[in-house]
C-alpha cells in the first residue's frame, strides 16, 4: 500500500524536468536513462565520461538525500527474485529495442511531440498495466 | 572538468526527483500500474509535471542555435513507428510491470536497495547487451 502523494509527485517531477532541461541546454542531450546507460556499455559510442558522471549522480542522489534528511529512501520490491530477473532482462532488451524508456520516451520524447515516443509510451504503459493486472489479479503472484 | 561536475549534478538532480517522488520505490510504481487494486495515481502526476516543465523548457531551448557546451542538439532522427519500437516498448512494459523498475530508478536505487536491485540491474544489462548485439548482427544500426 502506498498513499497518493501529489505534492511530492509534482515536486519530484519538476526536478526531473529541470534535469532534462539542463541536459539539453548545456549538453544538447536527451535525459533518457536507457540510452545513456546503453551508450556506456556499447562499443564505439562515445562520451563515456558524460554518461558515467550522470549515472554516478543518479546513484549519489538517494545517498545525499539520506545523509541530509536522515530518511533512507524506501525501495520495496514485492516481486519474487525469479520475476525480478526475467523482468530485468525484458526491461533491458525492451528499452534497447524500443530505443527508450520512461524518461527518454515518456518525458523527453513526448516533450518534443515525437510520434515515436507517444506510441512507445502508450505501448509500455499498456503492457505495464496488463502485466500487473495478470500477475496480481489473475495469477495472484503478489 | 567542470563539464563533468555539471553532468554529475544533473544526474543528482534527476535522482533527487526520483527520490522525492518516490519513483525509486517499485512498490509505488506497481501501485500505479495496479488499476484494479491498490491504485496510487502519483506516477501520472510525476510524469505530467516532468513533461510540463520539459515541454515548455524545450520550446525555449530550441530557439537557440545550439546548446551551451556542445556543437549541436543531439536529437533522435526519424519518426518511423516500426515493429522494433512497438515490440521493444511492449516488452519493456512487461518487465516494468513484473518488477516496478525501469532503468533510472533501478540505477538510483543501487546504494539504498536490497539484493533484488542488484539482480535486476545485472539482468537489465544482459538484456541490453543481447538486444544491441542482435540488432547489430541483423545489420541495423543499434539504438543510441
Amino acid at each position: 500500500m502506498t498513499e497518493f502523494t501529489p505534492i511530492e509527485a509534482l515536486v519530484g517531477g519538476m526536478l526531473i524536468g529541470l534535469s532534462a532541461l539542463a541536459a539539453m541546454g548545456l549538453f544538447g542531450r536527451i535525459a533518457g536513462i536507457s540510452g545513456i546507460l546503453g551508450g556506456l556499455i556499447a562499443p564505439g559510442i562515445g562520451d563515456r565520461l558524460w554518461r558515467f558522471s550522470f549515472l554516478l549522480g543518479l546513484v549519489a542522489a538517494p545517498l545525499g538525500y539520506w545523509a541530509i534528511s536522515g530518511e533512507k529512501p524506501s525501495v520495496v520490491m514485492p516481486s519474487p527474485t525469479g520475476l525480478v530477473i526475467i523482468g530485468g532482462l525484458l526491461v533491458g532488451a525492451g528499452t534497447a529495442l524500443g530505443s527508450g524508456c520512461t524518461s527518454g520516451h515518456g518525458v523527453c520524447g513526448m516533450a518534443r511531440l515525437s510520434r515515436r515516443s507517444l506510441v512507445a509510451t502508450l505501448c509500455f504503459m499498456g503492457t505495464g498495466f496488463l502485466t500487473v493486472f495478470i500477475l496480481r489479479h489473475g495469477l495472484g503472484v503478489w | 572538468m567542470r563539464h563533468y561536475l555539471m553532468s554529475f549534478l544533473i544526474g543528482v538532480l534527476f535522482g533527487l526527483g526520483l527520490v522525492i517522488s518516490m519513483m525509486v520505490n517499485p512498490q509505488k510504481v506497481l501501485n500505479f500500474l495496479d488499476l484494479a487494486g491498490t491504485f496510487d495515481p502519483s506516477l501520472i502526476l510525476v510524469m505530467a509535471s516532468a513533461l510540463g516543465v520539459t515541454f515548455i523548457g524545450y520550446r525555449l531551448l530550441f530557439q537557440c542555435r545550439k546548446p551551451l557546451w556542445a556543437d549541436q542538439f543531439s536529437l533522435p532522427a526519424g519518426e518511423i513507428v516500426d515493429a522494433r519500437l512497438i515490440g521493444g516498448s511492449a516488452l519493456f512494459g512487461i518487465g516494468w510491470g513484473m518488477t516496478g523498475f525501469c532503468p533510472g530508478p533501478a540505477i538510483a536505487a543501487i546504494a539504498v536497495g536490497n539484493e533484488k536491485v542488484f539482480y535486476f540491474l545485472v539482468s537489465m544489462l544482459v538484456g541490453m547487451a543481447v538486444a544491441r548485439w542482435l540488432g547489430r548482427s541483423a545489420g541495423r544500426r543499434a539504438p543510441e
